[in-house]
Protein backbone atom coordinates (compact mmCIF):
# COMPACT_ATOMS: atom_id res chain seq x y z
CA UNK A 1 0.00 0.00 0.00
CA UNK A 2 1.57 3.29 -1.13
CA UNK A 3 1.67 6.28 1.19
CA UNK A 4 -0.02 9.43 -0.07
CA UNK A 5 0.54 13.09 0.71
CA UNK A 6 -2.17 15.51 1.72
CA UNK A 7 -2.15 16.80 -1.90
CA UNK A 8 -2.96 13.43 -3.52
CA UNK A 9 -6.49 14.45 -4.55
CA UNK A 10 -5.19 17.78 -5.88
CA UNK A 11 -2.72 15.92 -8.14
CA UNK A 12 -5.45 13.65 -9.45
CA UNK A 13 -7.71 16.62 -10.15
CA UNK A 14 -4.86 17.97 -12.34
CA UNK A 15 -4.60 14.60 -14.16
CA UNK A 16 -1.11 13.92 -12.89
CA UNK A 17 0.59 10.70 -13.89
CA UNK A 18 1.26 9.10 -10.51
CA UNK A 19 4.20 6.78 -9.75
CA UNK A 20 5.67 4.88 -6.81
CA UNK A 21 8.54 6.98 -5.48
CA UNK A 22 10.20 5.24 -2.53
CA UNK A 23 6.88 3.93 -1.26
CA UNK A 24 5.01 7.20 -1.88
CA UNK A 25 2.45 7.74 -4.62
CA UNK A 26 3.70 10.96 -6.22
CA UNK A 27 3.10 12.90 -9.47
CA UNK A 28 5.87 12.29 -12.04
CA UNK A 29 4.33 14.87 -14.40
CA UNK A 30 1.05 16.61 -15.18
CA UNK A 31 1.46 16.24 -18.97
CA UNK A 32 4.87 17.29 -20.22
CA UNK A 33 7.94 16.95 -18.00
CA UNK A 34 9.95 19.22 -20.31
CA UNK A 35 7.35 22.03 -20.17
CA UNK A 36 7.38 21.76 -16.38
CA UNK A 37 11.17 21.95 -16.38
CA UNK A 38 11.13 25.10 -18.54
CA UNK A 39 8.44 26.67 -16.32
CA UNK A 40 10.84 26.51 -13.37
CA UNK A 41 13.83 27.82 -15.37
CA UNK A 42 11.89 30.65 -17.04
CA UNK A 43 8.90 31.48 -14.84
CA UNK A 44 7.56 29.67 -11.74
CA UNK A 45 6.68 26.10 -10.91
CA UNK A 46 5.73 24.23 -7.75
CA UNK A 47 6.30 20.76 -6.35
CA UNK A 48 4.54 18.79 -3.66
CA UNK A 49 7.38 17.80 -1.34
CA UNK A 50 5.15 16.75 1.55
CA UNK A 51 6.60 13.23 1.34
CA UNK A 52 9.83 14.58 2.82
CA UNK A 53 9.98 14.63 6.59
CA UNK A 54 10.57 17.77 8.62
CA UNK A 55 11.82 17.04 12.13
CA UNK A 56 11.83 19.56 14.95
CA UNK A 57 15.03 19.01 16.92
CA UNK A 58 14.83 20.74 20.29
CA UNK A 59 16.31 20.79 23.77
CA UNK A 60 19.21 22.33 25.67
CA UNK A 61 21.77 19.91 24.19
CA UNK A 62 20.43 19.74 20.64
CA UNK A 63 23.33 21.72 19.21
CA UNK A 64 25.85 19.35 20.82
CA UNK A 65 23.87 16.42 19.42
CA UNK A 66 23.76 17.74 15.84
CA UNK A 67 27.44 18.70 15.93
CA UNK A 68 28.31 15.13 16.83
CA UNK A 69 25.79 13.57 14.43
CA UNK A 70 26.42 15.48 11.20
CA UNK A 71 29.40 15.80 8.85
CA UNK A 72 28.80 19.53 8.39
CA UNK A 73 28.98 21.81 11.42
CA UNK A 74 25.73 23.41 12.63
CA UNK A 75 28.01 25.57 14.81
CA UNK A 76 28.55 27.61 11.62
CA UNK A 77 24.89 28.70 11.75
CA UNK A 78 25.27 31.95 13.67
CA UNK A 79 22.18 33.82 12.49
CA UNK A 80 18.73 32.54 13.45
CA UNK A 81 17.05 31.08 10.36
CA UNK A 82 20.30 30.22 8.58
CA UNK A 83 20.39 26.75 7.01
CA UNK A 84 23.05 24.31 5.92
CA UNK A 85 23.28 21.15 3.86
CA UNK A 86 24.88 18.13 5.51
CA UNK A 87 25.46 14.42 5.23
CA UNK A 88 24.73 12.12 8.17
CA UNK A 89 27.30 9.30 8.15
CA UNK A 90 27.59 5.84 9.62
CA UNK A 91 30.74 4.69 11.45
CA UNK A 92 32.34 3.48 8.19
CA UNK A 93 31.87 6.91 6.64
CA UNK A 94 28.96 5.90 4.37
CA UNK A 95 26.09 8.33 3.86
CA UNK A 96 22.99 7.42 5.89
CA UNK A 97 21.17 10.43 4.39
CA UNK A 98 21.61 14.02 3.29
CA UNK A 99 19.53 16.82 4.76
CA UNK A 100 18.95 20.53 5.28
CA UNK A 101 19.24 21.88 8.83
CA UNK A 102 17.75 25.27 9.77
CA UNK A 103 18.81 26.92 13.00
CA UNK A 104 15.74 28.59 14.53
CA UNK A 105 17.45 29.26 17.87
CA UNK A 106 20.08 27.54 20.03
CA UNK A 107 17.55 25.08 21.41
CA UNK A 108 15.54 24.58 18.22
CA UNK A 109 16.70 23.33 14.84
CA UNK A 110 14.56 22.03 12.02
CA UNK A 111 15.92 19.17 9.96
CA UNK A 112 14.41 18.03 6.65
CA UNK A 113 15.24 14.45 5.66
CA UNK A 114 14.43 12.35 2.59
CA UNK A 115 11.13 10.52 2.22
CA UNK A 116 12.50 7.07 1.42
CA UNK A 117 14.95 7.14 4.33
CA UNK A 118 12.70 8.69 7.00
CA UNK A 119 12.20 5.59 9.16
CA UNK A 120 15.86 4.59 8.93
CA UNK A 121 17.04 8.13 9.71
CA UNK A 122 14.78 8.56 12.72
CA UNK A 123 15.88 5.18 14.10
CA UNK A 124 19.54 6.12 13.56
CA UNK A 125 19.18 9.54 15.18
CA UNK A 126 17.20 8.19 18.15
CA UNK A 127 19.79 5.47 18.76
CA UNK A 128 22.62 8.04 18.77
CA UNK A 129 20.62 10.26 21.10
CA UNK A 130 20.27 7.32 23.49
CA UNK A 131 23.97 6.36 23.22
CA UNK A 132 25.13 9.86 24.02
CA UNK A 133 22.52 10.56 26.72
CA UNK A 134 21.95 14.12 25.60
CA UNK A 135 19.00 16.30 26.55
CA UNK A 136 17.32 16.67 23.18
CA UNK A 137 14.02 15.69 21.57
CA UNK A 138 13.30 14.79 17.95
CA UNK A 139 9.74 15.45 16.83
CA UNK A 140 8.89 14.42 13.25
CA UNK A 141 6.11 16.50 11.66
CA UNK A 142 4.12 13.38 10.76
CA UNK A 143 1.02 11.71 12.16
CA UNK A 144 -0.85 14.11 14.43
CA UNK A 145 1.58 16.90 13.59
CA UNK A 146 1.45 16.16 9.85
CA UNK A 147 2.89 19.01 7.78
CA UNK A 148 2.44 19.75 4.10
CA UNK A 149 5.36 21.14 2.07
CA UNK A 150 5.23 22.98 -1.24
CA UNK A 151 8.39 24.11 -3.05
CA UNK A 152 7.81 27.07 -5.39
CA UNK A 153 10.80 27.64 -7.66
CA UNK A 154 11.76 29.86 -10.57
CA UNK A 155 12.76 33.43 -11.42
CA UNK A 156 9.18 34.63 -10.78
CA UNK A 157 8.47 32.28 -7.86
CA UNK A 158 8.71 34.85 -5.08
CA UNK A 159 6.48 37.41 -6.83
CA UNK A 160 3.84 34.74 -7.51
CA UNK A 161 3.91 33.55 -3.90
CA UNK A 162 3.46 37.15 -2.72
CA UNK A 163 0.53 37.53 -5.14
CA UNK A 164 -1.13 34.58 -3.40
CA UNK A 165 0.10 35.54 0.10
CA UNK A 166 0.50 39.33 0.14
CA UNK A 167 0.54 39.29 3.95
CA UNK A 168 3.91 37.49 4.08
CA UNK A 169 5.71 39.82 1.69
CA UNK A 170 7.12 42.18 4.32
CA UNK A 171 8.57 39.35 6.41
CA UNK A 172 10.09 37.39 3.53
CA UNK A 173 11.21 40.08 1.10
CA UNK A 174 14.69 40.41 2.54
CA UNK A 175 15.21 36.76 3.41
CA UNK A 176 18.68 35.84 2.07
CA UNK A 177 19.35 32.56 0.26
CA UNK A 178 19.43 29.42 2.43
CA UNK A 179 17.31 30.71 5.28
CA UNK A 180 14.05 29.55 6.84
CA UNK A 181 11.78 31.55 9.12
CA UNK A 182 8.41 30.98 10.78
CA UNK A 183 5.78 33.48 9.62
CA UNK A 184 2.66 33.67 11.75
CA UNK A 185 0.72 36.33 9.86
CA UNK A 186 -0.44 34.25 6.88
CA UNK A 187 -4.06 33.50 6.01
CA UNK A 188 -3.10 29.81 6.22
CA UNK A 189 -1.93 29.91 9.81
CA UNK A 190 1.72 29.54 10.72
CA UNK A 191 3.96 29.04 7.70
CA UNK A 192 7.60 28.07 7.69
CA UNK A 193 9.07 29.94 4.72
CA UNK A 194 12.50 28.88 3.46
CA UNK A 195 14.72 30.06 0.63
CA UNK A 196 16.18 26.62 0.10
CA UNK A 197 15.41 24.49 -2.95
CA UNK A 198 16.50 21.71 -5.24
CA UNK A 199 16.46 23.33 -8.67
CA UNK A 200 19.19 26.00 -8.82
CA UNK A 201 16.53 28.74 -9.00
CA UNK A 202 15.27 31.16 -6.37
CA UNK A 203 12.01 30.52 -4.62
CA UNK A 204 10.30 29.56 -1.41
CA UNK A 205 9.69 26.27 0.30
CA UNK A 206 6.48 26.58 2.31
CA UNK A 207 5.69 24.27 5.23
CA UNK A 208 2.35 24.39 7.03
CA UNK A 209 -0.18 22.17 8.79
CA UNK A 210 -1.50 19.41 6.54
CA UNK A 211 -5.12 20.51 6.84
CA UNK A 212 -4.49 23.85 5.09
CA UNK A 213 -2.03 22.62 2.48
CA UNK A 214 -4.50 21.90 -0.33
CA UNK A 215 -6.07 25.34 0.06
CA UNK A 216 -2.63 26.94 -0.25
CA UNK A 217 -1.80 24.74 -3.27
CA UNK A 218 -4.98 25.94 -5.00
CA UNK A 219 -4.20 29.57 -4.19
CA UNK A 220 -0.73 29.12 -5.72
CA UNK A 221 -2.31 27.53 -8.82
CA UNK A 222 -4.56 30.60 -9.13
CA UNK A 223 -1.41 32.75 -8.95
CA UNK A 224 -0.22 31.06 -12.18
CA UNK A 225 2.36 28.80 -10.65
CA UNK A 226 2.68 25.68 -12.78
CA UNK A 227 2.40 22.34 -10.98
CA UNK A 228 5.53 20.26 -11.67
CA UNK A 229 6.18 16.59 -11.03
CA UNK A 230 9.15 14.60 -9.78
CA UNK A 231 10.33 14.07 -13.37
CA UNK A 232 11.09 17.77 -13.81
CA UNK A 233 12.43 17.95 -10.25
CA UNK A 234 15.01 15.33 -11.21
CA UNK A 235 16.23 17.05 -14.41
CA UNK A 236 16.30 20.41 -12.62
CA UNK A 237 18.43 19.12 -9.74
CA UNK A 238 20.70 17.27 -12.17
CA UNK A 239 21.31 20.50 -14.14
CA UNK A 240 21.92 22.24 -10.81
CA UNK A 241 24.53 19.57 -9.95
CA UNK A 242 22.71 18.43 -6.81
CA UNK A 243 22.96 14.87 -5.55
CA UNK A 244 20.03 12.50 -5.17
CA UNK A 245 20.23 10.17 -2.18
CA UNK A 246 20.18 6.49 -3.13
CA UNK A 247 21.50 7.29 -6.58
CA UNK A 248 24.59 9.50 -6.27
CA UNK A 249 25.43 8.30 -2.76
CA UNK A 250 24.28 5.77 -0.20
CA UNK A 251 25.53 3.92 2.88
CA UNK A 252 28.38 2.39 0.86
CA UNK A 253 29.56 5.75 -0.47
CA UNK A 254 31.90 8.20 1.23
CA UNK A 255 30.78 11.83 0.91
CA UNK A 256 34.33 12.55 -0.31
CA UNK A 257 33.63 10.31 -3.33
CA UNK A 258 30.24 11.90 -4.03
CA UNK A 259 31.17 15.54 -4.48
CA UNK A 260 30.31 16.35 -0.87
CA UNK A 261 33.76 17.26 0.46
CA UNK A 262 32.69 20.93 0.56
CA UNK A 263 30.13 20.14 3.26
CA UNK A 264 32.27 17.58 5.13
CA UNK A 265 34.13 19.29 7.92
CA UNK A 266 37.43 17.38 8.26
CA UNK A 267 39.62 20.38 9.09
CA UNK A 268 38.30 21.32 12.53
CA UNK A 269 38.82 19.52 15.88
CA UNK A 270 35.15 18.60 16.09
CA UNK A 271 34.51 14.86 16.09
CA UNK A 272 31.45 13.42 14.34
CA UNK A 273 30.21 9.97 13.36
CA UNK A 274 32.24 8.63 10.44
CA UNK A 275 35.02 11.19 10.67
CA UNK A 276 37.67 8.65 11.70
CA UNK A 277 36.79 6.41 8.78
CA UNK A 278 36.92 9.29 6.29
CA UNK A 279 40.34 10.40 7.56
CA UNK A 280 41.65 6.84 7.24
CA UNK A 281 40.20 6.27 3.76
CA UNK A 282 40.82 9.64 2.17
CA UNK A 283 39.37 10.39 -1.21
CA UNK A 284 39.14 7.36 -3.48
CA UNK A 285 37.21 8.72 -6.47
CA UNK A 286 36.59 11.92 -8.35
CA UNK A 287 32.96 12.98 -8.71
CA UNK A 288 32.31 15.25 -11.69
CA UNK A 289 29.89 16.08 -14.46
CA UNK A 290 29.80 14.70 -17.99
CA UNK A 291 28.38 16.19 -21.15
CA UNK A 292 27.63 13.90 -24.08
CA UNK A 293 29.21 15.15 -27.30
CA UNK A 294 26.96 13.10 -29.59
CA UNK A 295 23.26 12.37 -29.77
CA UNK A 296 21.86 10.05 -27.14
CA UNK A 297 21.00 10.10 -23.46
CA UNK A 298 23.27 9.41 -20.49
CA UNK A 299 21.66 7.25 -17.79
CA UNK A 300 22.56 6.05 -14.31
CA UNK A 301 24.84 2.97 -14.20
CA UNK A 302 26.34 3.45 -17.66
CA UNK A 303 30.07 2.68 -17.72
CA UNK A 304 32.67 5.37 -18.31
CA UNK A 305 36.21 4.68 -19.56
CA UNK A 306 39.20 6.99 -19.85
CA UNK A 307 43.00 6.66 -19.76
CA UNK A 308 42.98 7.00 -15.94
CA UNK A 309 40.62 4.01 -15.53
CA UNK A 310 36.93 3.26 -15.35
CA UNK A 311 33.97 5.01 -13.77
CA UNK A 312 30.22 4.93 -13.58
CA UNK A 313 27.38 7.38 -14.12
CA UNK A 314 25.37 7.83 -10.92
CA UNK A 315 22.70 10.18 -12.35
CA UNK A 316 22.13 10.97 -15.99
CA UNK A 317 19.54 12.39 -18.29
CA UNK A 318 18.67 14.83 -21.00
CA UNK A 319 19.08 18.47 -20.03
CA UNK A 320 16.07 20.36 -21.38
CA UNK A 321 17.91 23.67 -20.87
CA UNK A 322 21.18 22.71 -22.61
CA UNK A 323 19.49 20.25 -25.01
CA UNK A 324 22.27 17.70 -24.54
CA UNK A 325 22.64 14.70 -22.26
CA UNK A 326 24.37 15.39 -18.95
CA UNK A 327 25.40 13.24 -16.00
CA UNK A 328 27.05 13.07 -12.61
CA UNK A 329 29.68 10.34 -12.48
CA UNK A 330 32.07 8.62 -10.12
CA UNK A 331 35.42 8.67 -11.91
CA UNK A 332 39.00 7.59 -11.27
CA UNK A 333 41.23 9.99 -9.32
CA UNK A 334 43.40 12.11 -11.54
CA UNK A 335 40.70 12.94 -14.06
CA UNK A 336 40.46 16.68 -14.77
CA UNK A 337 37.80 19.05 -16.03
CA UNK A 338 38.11 19.27 -19.81
CA UNK A 339 39.25 15.65 -20.18
CA UNK A 340 37.54 13.44 -22.74
CA UNK A 341 36.10 10.08 -21.82
CA UNK A 342 33.74 7.52 -23.36
CA UNK A 343 30.41 6.22 -22.09
CA UNK A 344 28.85 2.93 -23.11
CA UNK A 345 25.34 3.55 -24.38
CA UNK A 346 23.50 0.53 -25.70
CA UNK A 347 26.69 -1.25 -26.70
CA UNK A 348 28.39 1.77 -28.32
CA UNK A 349 31.13 3.90 -26.74
CA UNK A 350 30.26 7.58 -27.22
CA UNK A 351 32.50 10.57 -26.39
CA UNK A 352 31.82 12.80 -23.39
CA UNK A 353 33.55 15.82 -21.91
CA UNK A 354 34.33 16.00 -18.19
CA UNK A 355 32.88 19.21 -16.70
CA UNK A 356 32.47 20.70 -13.24
CA UNK A 357 28.87 20.74 -11.99
CA UNK A 358 26.59 22.67 -11.76
CA UNK A 359 25.54 22.77 -15.39
CA UNK A 360 22.93 25.51 -14.82
CA UNK A 361 22.44 28.26 -12.22
CA UNK A 362 19.56 30.73 -12.30
CA UNK A 363 18.48 29.72 -15.78
CA UNK A 364 21.93 30.16 -17.35
CA UNK A 365 24.53 27.67 -18.50
CA UNK A 366 27.47 27.72 -16.10
CA UNK A 367 30.76 28.47 -17.81
CA UNK A 368 29.02 29.64 -21.00
CA UNK A 369 30.56 32.71 -22.59
CA UNK B 1 -5.81 6.97 -24.90
CA UNK B 2 -6.41 7.20 -28.67
CA UNK B 3 -6.52 4.02 -30.82
CA UNK B 4 -7.71 4.87 -34.36
CA UNK B 5 -9.85 2.14 -35.90
CA UNK B 6 -8.33 2.25 -39.38
CA UNK B 7 -4.80 1.29 -38.24
CA UNK B 8 -3.15 -2.04 -37.42
CA UNK B 9 -1.11 -2.60 -34.26
CA UNK B 10 1.52 -4.81 -32.62
CA UNK B 11 1.82 -5.99 -29.04
CA UNK B 12 5.01 -3.92 -28.79
CA UNK B 13 2.98 -0.72 -29.35
CA UNK B 14 3.70 0.08 -32.99
CA UNK B 15 0.93 1.31 -35.27
CA UNK B 16 0.92 0.44 -38.99
CA UNK B 17 -0.84 2.22 -41.83
CA UNK B 18 -1.15 0.81 -45.38
CA UNK B 19 -0.33 3.63 -47.82
CA UNK B 20 -1.77 3.82 -51.37
CA UNK B 21 1.56 2.68 -52.88
CA UNK B 22 1.55 -0.49 -50.80
CA UNK B 23 4.19 0.73 -48.33
CA UNK B 24 3.52 0.50 -44.59
CA UNK B 25 4.02 3.56 -42.39
CA UNK B 26 5.11 2.66 -38.86
CA UNK B 27 4.99 4.72 -35.69
CA UNK B 28 4.43 4.25 -31.96
CA UNK B 29 1.00 4.41 -30.38
CA UNK B 30 -0.40 7.14 -28.19
CA UNK B 31 -0.27 4.69 -25.29
CA UNK B 32 3.46 4.09 -25.91
CA UNK B 33 4.31 7.81 -26.05
CA UNK B 34 2.41 8.34 -22.83
CA UNK B 35 4.36 5.56 -21.11
CA UNK B 36 7.68 6.93 -22.33
CA UNK B 37 7.04 10.57 -21.48
CA UNK B 38 8.64 13.43 -23.42
CA UNK B 39 10.81 12.08 -26.24
CA UNK B 40 14.20 13.73 -26.64
CA UNK B 41 16.08 11.62 -29.20
CA UNK B 42 15.17 9.35 -32.10
CA UNK B 43 17.53 7.14 -34.12
CA UNK B 44 15.99 5.76 -37.35
CA UNK B 45 17.17 2.89 -39.60
CA UNK B 46 19.02 3.47 -42.88
CA UNK B 47 16.86 3.60 -45.98
CA UNK B 48 17.34 0.33 -47.86
CA UNK B 49 17.91 -1.77 -44.73
CA UNK B 50 16.20 -5.16 -44.81
CA UNK B 51 14.34 -6.02 -41.63
CA UNK B 52 13.01 -9.28 -40.26
CA UNK B 53 9.65 -9.22 -38.51
CA UNK B 54 10.08 -8.04 -34.89
CA UNK B 55 13.63 -6.85 -35.54
CA UNK B 56 14.63 -3.81 -33.43
CA UNK B 57 15.23 -0.92 -35.83
CA UNK B 58 14.49 2.40 -34.05
CA UNK B 59 15.89 3.73 -30.78
CA UNK B 60 13.66 6.12 -28.88
CA UNK B 61 15.03 7.95 -25.87
CA UNK B 62 12.68 9.81 -23.59
CA UNK B 63 13.23 11.78 -20.41
CA UNK B 64 12.55 8.52 -18.62
CA UNK B 65 13.98 5.62 -20.60
CA UNK B 66 15.36 4.23 -23.82
CA UNK B 67 13.08 1.98 -25.87
CA UNK B 68 13.34 0.00 -29.08
CA UNK B 69 10.77 0.03 -31.83
CA UNK B 70 10.41 -3.14 -33.87
CA UNK B 71 9.58 -3.91 -37.50
CA UNK B 72 5.94 -5.06 -37.45
CA UNK B 73 6.49 -7.33 -40.46
CA UNK B 74 9.49 -8.30 -42.63
CA UNK B 75 10.43 -5.86 -45.38
CA UNK B 76 12.83 -3.16 -46.46
CA UNK B 77 12.97 0.45 -45.31
CA UNK B 78 11.90 2.78 -48.14
CA UNK B 79 11.70 6.08 -46.24
CA UNK B 80 12.38 7.58 -42.81
CA UNK B 81 10.81 10.65 -41.23
CA UNK B 82 13.64 13.11 -40.57
CA UNK B 83 11.13 15.55 -39.04
CA UNK B 84 10.83 13.42 -35.90
CA UNK B 85 14.63 13.26 -35.62
CA UNK B 86 14.75 17.06 -35.67
CA UNK B 87 11.77 17.41 -33.32
CA UNK B 88 11.08 14.23 -31.29
CA UNK B 89 8.29 16.06 -29.41
CA UNK B 90 6.13 15.60 -32.53
CA UNK B 91 5.64 12.03 -31.35
CA UNK B 92 4.22 13.24 -28.03
CA UNK B 93 2.05 15.82 -29.74
CA UNK B 94 0.43 13.43 -32.24
CA UNK B 95 1.75 9.88 -32.21
CA UNK B 96 -0.30 8.87 -35.27
CA UNK B 97 0.90 11.77 -37.44
CA UNK B 98 4.55 11.25 -36.46
CA UNK B 99 5.41 8.18 -38.54
CA UNK B 100 8.96 6.89 -38.02
CA UNK B 101 9.74 4.84 -41.14
CA UNK B 102 8.05 3.28 -44.18
CA UNK B 103 8.50 -0.35 -45.02
CA UNK B 104 7.97 -2.20 -48.34
CA UNK B 105 6.61 -5.47 -46.90
CA UNK B 106 8.20 -8.72 -48.05
CA UNK B 107 4.74 -10.23 -48.06
CA UNK B 108 1.71 -7.92 -48.25
CA UNK B 109 -0.49 -10.54 -46.60
CA UNK B 110 1.55 -10.22 -43.36
CA UNK B 111 -0.42 -7.07 -42.57
CA UNK B 112 -3.44 -9.21 -41.81
CA UNK B 113 -1.54 -10.96 -38.99
CA UNK B 114 -1.35 -7.71 -37.01
CA UNK B 115 -3.83 -6.64 -34.34
CA UNK B 116 -6.85 -4.50 -35.12
CA UNK B 117 -7.80 -1.61 -32.81
CA UNK B 118 -10.06 -3.73 -30.58
CA UNK B 119 -7.42 -6.46 -30.17
CA UNK B 120 -4.73 -3.88 -29.39
CA UNK B 121 -6.97 -2.27 -26.77
CA UNK B 122 -7.57 -5.68 -25.23
CA UNK B 123 -3.81 -6.36 -25.21
CA UNK B 124 -3.11 -3.12 -23.32
CA UNK B 125 -5.90 -3.73 -20.85
CA UNK B 126 -4.48 -7.19 -20.13
CA UNK B 127 -1.01 -5.75 -19.30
Amino acid sequence: MLKTTVLNAAHRALHARMVDFGGWEMPVNYGSQIEEHHAVRRDAGMFDVSHMCAVDATGPEIKTFLRRLLANDVGKLRTPGKALYSAMLNESGGVVDDMIVYRLDDAHYRVVINAGTTDKDLAWMSARLEDWRLAAILTPLKGEREAGMIAVQGPNARERVWAALPEIRGLTENLPPFFGVPVSTSAYGELFVATTGYTGENGFELTLVAARTEKLWNALLSANIKPCGLGARDTLRLEAGMNLYGQDMDEETSPLDAGMAWCTDLASDRDFVGKGALLAQGRRHAFLGLKLLEKGVLRAHQKVRMPQGEGEITSGGFSPTLKVAIALARLPLGVAVGDRAEVEIRGKWLPVEVVRPPFIRHGKAVGAK
Amino acid sequence: MIIPNELKYTRTHEWVRLETDGALSVGITDHAQELLGDLVFVELPEVGRTLAAEEACVVLESVKAAADTYAPVAGSVVAVNEEVVAAPERINRDAYAAWLFRLAPANAADLEKLLDAAAYKAAIDAQ
